[in-house]
């Protein structure tokens, strides 16, 4: 049910968001979905990949700090007030989200919102609970 | 006008005749009263005895702040403690520092030096001096609060910063002499034109000026917004304070008060006692202090010495400005940092040494100091809020450690410098 997800220590400065992709490119790593927390010195990118344990050694070969952490994946329908039925969920149960990202699925017509709240099993428990369809991280690898 | 001609202007076989009297003295009293004195002798084999020439004090050990540290708190008084009527102390960068003992003598030897160098500044006992050196263990205030009594000038002890207060009593009290470390005189220049007053009509006469360096470039500026002469002035707490060099009409170089202190140029790596004329590292000793007199004190500040008499009339020996440090000391808005105070700080956040660079600016007229600290894993959280707390966690630490508020900036793994496996620690951009 959780997805692994790695997250990467970068400092706000010309070409290091660059430079971590291409240490990426090189590898062969497709990236399933991204986001960029920022603050005005340093940034967190986090990468939903294929083989996150793979991925994170070779980011650190490259001198990158890298930590793997979990989310939950959740498939939602791509139209308006979709995202809003999933967090309402999250909401009636009284559980807290750090952050969230979120992409199109082409080929489904739908949509997966990354959910990341401060306890991840009762989040998970109350999106089933709540009737959300939660993905297998093998079907987000394999996007 | 010379404060005290009698001991300003000597001849120098008269000067060194009375330095070798009272250099006799102040070891013979140092190797009786003072344990450590005593045990640093006997491993040379040297008795006060042997000093016939003043060329004898190459024969004595050397102190250092070390030295000085390690017989906190009272270690090396010279009197008994009742004796002592004030104390200072100089920061400790390993957690003690150092303590200087004044007894009643000492205060007045005090008092006399930085007189002497008020009257260089052209002071009398007219003037109404704004004191805004900090007041407290450190011996900046209270040296040139002491110095303006003896002269009985007006002084007035406002310490640092209230920068509102300071211009209007500057102004409202008709202060005629400043006396402030030149970053702060920048500042408030700017503050008071800021205001709308024209810094050429607060009417000063003079300003003197201590406490961390500075470029000729600043001090011209200083004038030039002043309008008044800037004056040097140089001591350190171990020795007595703010009064050990002070600068004269000519403004080229400080007159050390040598009846009372014997300087020496040393090459601090061979020891050896440099020429007149060329540079290394400063050694003092105290011929006249009773509390805690020092023998061959290194100071590690770098400057030279020129001898002659000089265009003011006086004979006493000349320093150069101070130009460097044998050591990694900084000064940061007037106070002395040592990148191994920030280390520590560093090491309260994580069992191990992070990689760390320290950046000194002076992007305008303050000093500003940003620590880059290399993100770790323990360091590293994949939540915003968490970083940012560590950032402020070690701002905290570094302030408490230091007294001064720096800005800490994460950055990425093996990204600061390293040469030959060491790390460039400092980069001080200052220009100074």
């Amino acid at each position: 049910m959780k997805v692994k997800q790695l997250s990467i220590f970068l400092e706000n400065r010309k070409g290091r968001m660059r430079k971590a992709l291409d240490v990426l490119e090189k590898g062969g790593v497709n990236i399933r979905a991204l986001s960029i927390a920022d603050t005005s010195d340093f940034g967190i990118l986090r990468l939903i990949v294929p083989e996150p344990d793979k991925t994170k050694k070779l980011l650190e070969d490259n001198n990158f700090l890298v930590k793997v952490g979990e989310v939950i994946a959740v498939r939602m329908s791509d139209r308006p007030g979709g995202l809003g039925e999933i967090l309402g969920i999250l909401d009636d149960s009284d559980i807290n989200l750090e952050y969230l990202y979120a992409f199109v699925e082409e080929k489904e017509n739908g949509a997966i919102v990354l959910l990341h709240p401060e306890n991840i099993d009762d989040g998970i428990k109350a999106l089933q609970d709540g009737g959300a369809e939660v993905i297998l991280a093998k079907d987000i690898y394999g996007l | 006008m010379i404060w005290n001609e009698k001991a300003e202007c000597m001849s120098e076989n008269d000067k060194e005749a009375l330095q070798l009297e009272r250099l006799q003295m102040a070891v013979k009293r140092a190797y009786e009263s003072v344990p450590y004195y005593k045990k640093r002798f006997d491993e040379l084999g040297v008795k006060p005895d042997d000093i016939k020439t003043l060329k004898d004090i190459e024969k004595l050990p050397f102190t250092t702040k070390d030295d000085l540290r390690d017989a906190y708190p009272f270690g090396m008084f010279a009197v008994p403690r009742k004796e002592i009527v004030e104390v200072h102390t100089s920061s400790g960068t390993t957690g003690k520092p150092t303590v200087s003992g004044y007894t009643r003598g000492d205060l007045e030897i005090w008092g006399e030096v930085m007189a002497r160098g008020l009257c260089m500044f052209g002071v009398t006992d007219d003037d109404i001096i704004q004191n805004t050196h900090g007041y407290g263990l450190f011996t900046g205030g209270f040296g040139v609060h002491y110095g303006a009594q003896k002269m009985g000038a007006t002084v007035i002890p406002i310490s640092t910063g209230q920068t509102k207060r300071q211009i209007e009593i500057m102004q409202d009290f008709g202060t005629s002499v400043m006396i402030f470390t030149p970053s702060y005189g920048l500042y408030l220049a700017e503050e008071i034109e800021e205001e709308g007053i024209d810094t050429k009509t607060v009417g000063l006469k003079a300003i003197g000026f201590g406490a961390e360096m500075w470029t000729e470039e600043m001090r011209q500026e200083i004038q030039k917004r002043f309008n008044a002469p800037a004056y040097n002035i140089y001591g350190l707490t171990e020795v007595i304070g703010p009064g050990v060099g002070l600068e004269c009409s000519e403004r080229e170089g400080l007159h050390i008060s040598e009846d009372h202190f014997y300087p020496e140029i040393i090459d601090s790596d061979t020891h050896d006692v440099l020429p007149d004329g060329e540079k290394g590292e400063l050694v003092l000793t105290t011929l006249t202090r009773e509390g805690t007199p020092l023998i061959r004190f290194r100071t590690k500040d770098v400057t030279k010495l020129t001898r002659g008499k000089c265009g003011c009339g006086r004979t006493l020996v000349k320093m150069d400005r101070v130009t460097g440090r044998t050591d990694d000391m900084m000064k940061i808005r007037g106070v002395s940092v040592f990148p191994s105070q920030i280390e520590k700080a560093l090491l309260r956040i994580d069992e191990v040494e992070p990689h760390y660079q320290i950046i000194v600016t002076r992007p305008h007229l303050m000093d500003e100091v940003e620590v880059q600290v290399e993100a770790s894993e323990s360091l590293f959280s994949d939540e915003i809020k968490e970083l940012v707390g560590i950032r402020e966690k070690i701002e905290d630490y570094i302030h408490s450690e230091i007294g001064l508020r720096v800005k800490v900036t994460l950055v990425e793994p093996k990204t600061l410098p390293r040469s030959e496996g060491k790390a460039v620690r400092v980069i001080d951009k200052r220009k100074l």
